[in-house]
Formats: C-alpha cells, sequence, structure tokens
C-alpha cells in the first residue's frame, strides 16, 4: 500500500519533470528540470530496495553528466530559439512514426516480461548473500562480463577521440 | 515480529525493542522507515531527535567555525581579531547572523530569478543532508535504550556521500549564471571545473579505502578500522594526502580558493547575492569544511574510536565517550583547514589543473592498483 502510494506519486513527478524538460522555453530550465527527474528516478530505486543503482545513478547522471550538459549550455549561447522547419507538416509525420516505433518497442517489452515466469525472484534466489552492491557486482563479473568488457572499451575510445580532438598536435 | 505487535501498548514495544539493541539501525534506514510494524518510538521519535541534534549541532558549529576562523586568521597575523562584541568576541556570530538576517535581499534586474533563489538553496542542503551518515559514535545507553550515535547505517554510506557532494556543484553553477553577471560567471566555471576534476582523485582514493575495509558503510569501515587495530591513516599515507588535498579543493578552501579570488573575481560566484542568501552560500561552505573533516576523521582515522586501543597502557584513553574522541578529532582538521589558510599563498589556476589532472589522479589509480594487489597477494 504504502510502497505502491510511493511509487505512483514518484513516477507522476518523474513524468511532470519529463514533460517540462521538453516544454520549458530556457534551456538552462530545461537542464534543471531534468536533473529533478534523475533525482526522482533514484527515489524510485530506493523504493525498490535499490539503494547501490539509487546512488549510482544521482552520482554519475545528475551529478556528473548534466553538469557537462550545464556546462555546454552555459557556453553556448542558446537564447535565439532554433528556427522553425521549413515544413512542420512533415515534422510532424515522422515524430508520429518515432513515437510509434517506441510505443511498439514499449508494447513487445511488457509483452514479453508479462509472459516469462516472474525471472526476477528467480535471479534473486540464485544471487549470493550480502547487499546489494555485492550482488551487482558479483552479476557483473560473472554473467555479464563480456557486454561489462565491451561497455568499458566503449567508454576509452570516447576518451581516446576527444583527447584526440582536442590536442592540436600529438 | 508478528502482526499482533501492533496491538501492544507503545510502552511495551518500546522495552522490545530496546532488548533489540544494536538490531535498530534498519529500522533507520532511509526508504524502509514506513514499516507500520514497528513501534513509533523507534522508528520516529528518536531518529527525529537525532536529526534536530545534529541539524543545530552543525549550524552552531558553522556559526562559530567562522568565528574561528577570523581569530585563528587575527593571531597568524599578529591582530586581535573580532573583540567587541561579547568577551573576546564570542557573540560576533550572533551579530552576523542578526545582521545578516536584516540585510537587504536584492535580485539584480537581469537575473534568472527562479534559478537564482534556488542556487543558495542547492548548495546548503546537500551540503548538510551528508550528516545524516556520518557516525559520531558507537552507542550510548540513554534512558535505558541503547541509541546508535548515527542518524542512519546505509549500506552504501560512502558513496551516498560522494553522490550527494556531487549535487552541491549546482548550487555554485546556477548561481553564477543567474546572476547574468561576469564575474561571478567567470568563478562558477572556476568552482565547477575544480571540483569536477579534483573529486575524481578524491573517489579514486575513496576505492583504495573500500578495498581495505570491504564494505562501504561508514561504521562498518570504523568497526574494520577497530578489527585490523589500524587507523588506515598509517595504512593509506598517499590516499589521506590525496583526499586532504582534494578536499581543500572541493571545498574552495586556500590555497585552492581561486572561485574567491577576490583580487581577479571580485568575490566569487556569490558577489550579487545579498542577506540570508549569501548567508546560505557562507554556510554551506563551512559545513563543507565540516563534512570533509567528518569523512576524513571517520575513513583514516578511526572516527569515534580512541587512540591506540590495543595498547594497554592507554586503556584509559577509553573512559573518555567515543563521540568526544570524534569531535576532537574533526576539530583538529578544521583548524588545519583555517591554518593552511593562513599560511599558504594561493595556486594559479593552470598550476591547480595540472596537480589535479597530472599528479592527483595518477596518484590515485596508482594507489588503488596497488592497494589491490597488496590485497590479493597476502
Amino acid at each position: 500500500m504504502v510502497e505502491a502510494f510511493a511509487f505512483y506519486s514518484l513516477a507522476a513527478f518523474i513524468l511532470g519533470f519529463a514533460v517540462l524538460v521538453i516544454t520549458a522555453r530556457n534551456t538552462v530550465h530545461s537542464v534543471l528540470f531534468l536533473v529533478a527527474n534523475f533525482l526522482f528516478v533514484a527515489a524510485l530505486y530506493v523504493v525498490l530496495h535499490a539503494e547501490f543503482l539509487a546512488v549510482i545513478q544521482v552520482l554519475v547522471y545528475a551529478g556528473g553528466i548534466v553538469v557537462l550538459y550545464l556546462f555546454v549550455v552555459m557556453l553556448v549561447n542558446l537564447k535565439r530559439p532554433p528556427e522553425a522547419h521549413a515544413d512542420p507538416r512533415r515534422r510532424g509525420r515522422l515524430g508520429l512514426a518515432v513515437a510509434g516505433l517506441l510505443l511498439a518497442q514499449l508494447v513487445a517489452v511488457l509483452g514479453y516480461s508479462a509472459t516469462q515466469a516472474v525471472p526476477a525472484a528467480a535471479a534473486a534466489a540464485t544471487a549470493p548473500a550480502g547487499g546489494n552492491v555485492e550482488a551487482v557486482g558479483w552479476l557483473l563479473y560473472t554473467d555479464y562480463l563480456v557486454p561489462f568488457e565491451v561497455a568499458s572499451m566503449l567508454l576509452l575510445v570516447a576518451m581516446i577521440g576527444a583527447i584526440i580532438l582536442a590536442k592540436r598536435e600529438l | 515480529m508478528a502482526s499482533g505487535r501492533l496491538t501492544k501498548a507503545a510502552h511495551g514495544a518500546a522495552r522490545e525493542g530496546a532488548a533489540r539493541g544494536d538490531g535498530a539501525p534498519p529500522a533507520t534506514e532511509p526508504g524502509s522507515g514506513a514499516e507500520p510494524r514497528l513501534n513509533m518510538i523507534d522508528i520516529v521519535i528518536i531518529p527525529l531527535l537525532k536529526i534536530v541534534i545534529v541539524f543545530v549541532a552543525v549550524l552552531f558549529g558553522v556559526a562559530y567555525l567562522v568565528l574561528l576562523e577570523r581569530k585563528v586568521q587575527a593571531w597568524v597575523q599578529v591582530r586581535l581579531g573580532p573583540m567587541r562584541v561579547g568577551p573576546h568576541g564570542v557573540l560576533q556570530p550572533i551579530a552576523d547572523a542578526l545582521k545578516l538576517f536584516v540585510k537587504e535581499d536584492i535580485t539584480p534586474a537581469r537575473a534568472d530569478k527562479w534559478v537564482y533563489t534556488l542556487a543558495p538553496m542547492i548548495s546548503l542542503v546537500p551540503a548538510l543532508i551528508v550528516f545524516a551518515v556520518i557516525p559520531f559514535g558507537g552507542t550510548a545507553h540513554l534512558f535505558g535504550k541503547t541509541v546508535p550515535l548515527f542518524v542512519a547505517d546505509v549500506n552504501v554510506g560512502l558513496l551516498y556521500i560522494v553522490s550527494v557532494a556531487s549535487i552541491g556543484v549546482y548550487g555554485l553553477i546556477l548561481a553564477g549564471y543567474a546572476s547574468n553577471s561576469k564575474y561571478p560567471l567567470l568563478s562558477s566555471l572556476r568552482a565547477s571545473a575544480q571540483l569536477i576534476s579534483y573529486e575524481v582523485a578524491v573517489t579514486m582514493t575513496l576505492v583504495s579505502l573500500i578495498l581495505m575495509a570491504g564494505t562501504l558503510s561508514m561504521v562498518g569501515i570504523v568497526e574494520a578500522q577497530r578489527q585490523a587495530g589500524l587507523w588506515y591513516v598509517f595504512a593509506q599515507p598517499l590516499a589521506f594526502f590525496i583526499f586532504l588535498a582534494g578536499g581543500l579543493a572541493e571545498t574552495n578552501r586556500a590555497p585552492f580558493d581561486l572561485p574567491e579570488a577576490e583580487q581577479e573575481l571580485v568575490g566569487g560566484f556569490h558577489t550579487e547575492y545579498s542577506g540570508m542568501r549569501f548567508a546560505f552560500f557562507f554556510l554551506a561552505e563551512y559545513a563543507n569544511m565540516i563534512v570533509v573533516s567528518s569523512v576524513a576523521t571517520t575513513l583514516f582515522f578511526g572516527g569515534w574510536l580512541a587512540p591506540f586501543p590495543n595498547v594497554h597502557a592507554l586503556a584509559f584513553l577509553g573512559l573518555v565517550p567515543g563521540w568526544i574522541w570524534f569531535l576532537l578529532k574533526v576539530f583538529c582538521f578544521l583548524y588545519l583547514f583555517l591554518w593552511i589558510r593562513a599560511t599558504l599563498p594561493r595556486y594559479r589556476y593552470d598550476q591547480l589543473m595540472r596537480l589535479g589532472w597530472k599528479v592527483l589522479i595518477p596518484l590515485a589509480i596508482a594507489n588503488v592498483i596497488v592497494t589491490g594487489a597488496v590485497k590479493v597477494l597476502l
């Protein structure tokens, strides 16, 4: 009962801030709403007893990545609104297509997970005892080792690329 | 815990809660505090009391830290410092607070009003809520109940501190942006670049600490030091040095106080602020100093443990309650901060960035690797 109430109120805040992110006129305000959105998502993780995920969400997204967004937005002058698209109807059709694609994806994911027999409970049963930091670390370095290493390679490539772009001569 | 417990009188239930003793911490964890099966006193009244006490103590500590800073600066420079309000100026913080309350609160005409109002709050709130996971002592016995001397023992305590501190950056950036003024903007860019750079090094030192302790809980780290019979400053001197330098930089203190370099930037990101909103930034800076000192005490100097708990000749030191040891150690750190400010000249900005990225971060990463290797080999 309490958890359902917490979930629905947090979800309402998350969706509300998400709408504000795309409707805000001022880009800096939009970035701020994004931060608020991330913080409420972190609160949702706490409700789900995934404290580790919650702090990482705050540390990496709210405290790290969005700070860089804010830097860019502040340094690049965005006072002027973007020019209107030449053909608003074409833009509308494109938006509709993307929204339809997203809807189909969501329906597919929800439908697939509904047919599966509670995989979350099974995973929780096989996970080693201890807090969820241990559980996450255990899974990352056993079942998900390859995706984990691929993701870190991707980040390394991005980092090297940024260094090469920033340096005039090597 | 049977559901029949709900019908019990609060008094009896409270006694049962006391009998559980150290089992109490899970009840104070955020997120799980709403379980109706537990009794009112354990889940509501005691945490609330602790929160109020910590909050008041921190604000009081901040007020007198400002006075101490002025006094220490004055003594170093062979002056007297504040002497007029009360004997030796002990009432000066109260006079300052009154002055800031009644001052006119000005918002620049072209400022971004909402963000301008929000920025001081974003600065102050993270600095205060970090104290939720700092263990001030072990347990205390009050009125027949065993009360742990911390607000919450979260199993990701250390990460919680880092992540909440990373939210504090927004206060500086937004203050500079919303003022719509050149110098505050420059200062806030400096401040946030500095914070982000040094955050990496500090977080890496915390990783080597976590490797030593094997837990992320602040209480667990102190307990690990008790079991090892060793304060981690002796096991990790390099990590301690990096943490201290990073802590100075993250609180924008001398010798890394470039965001407030008054000769170049008038005053810093808070130039346009006045009255209570200015006071919020001030409070946040000093509260952050207390946070860094408390975290350093907990991680490297054994938190509330008495010095040399294994030496029998010094066992009498254990008679002093743990929270007094904790406060003493924190005070030593705060004094060190003030002493450094009075002694060292300010870094140049490029030197600061070079120190952070080319010295501290590689050293911190090397420290993690060496710690991990030693941990695996031994």
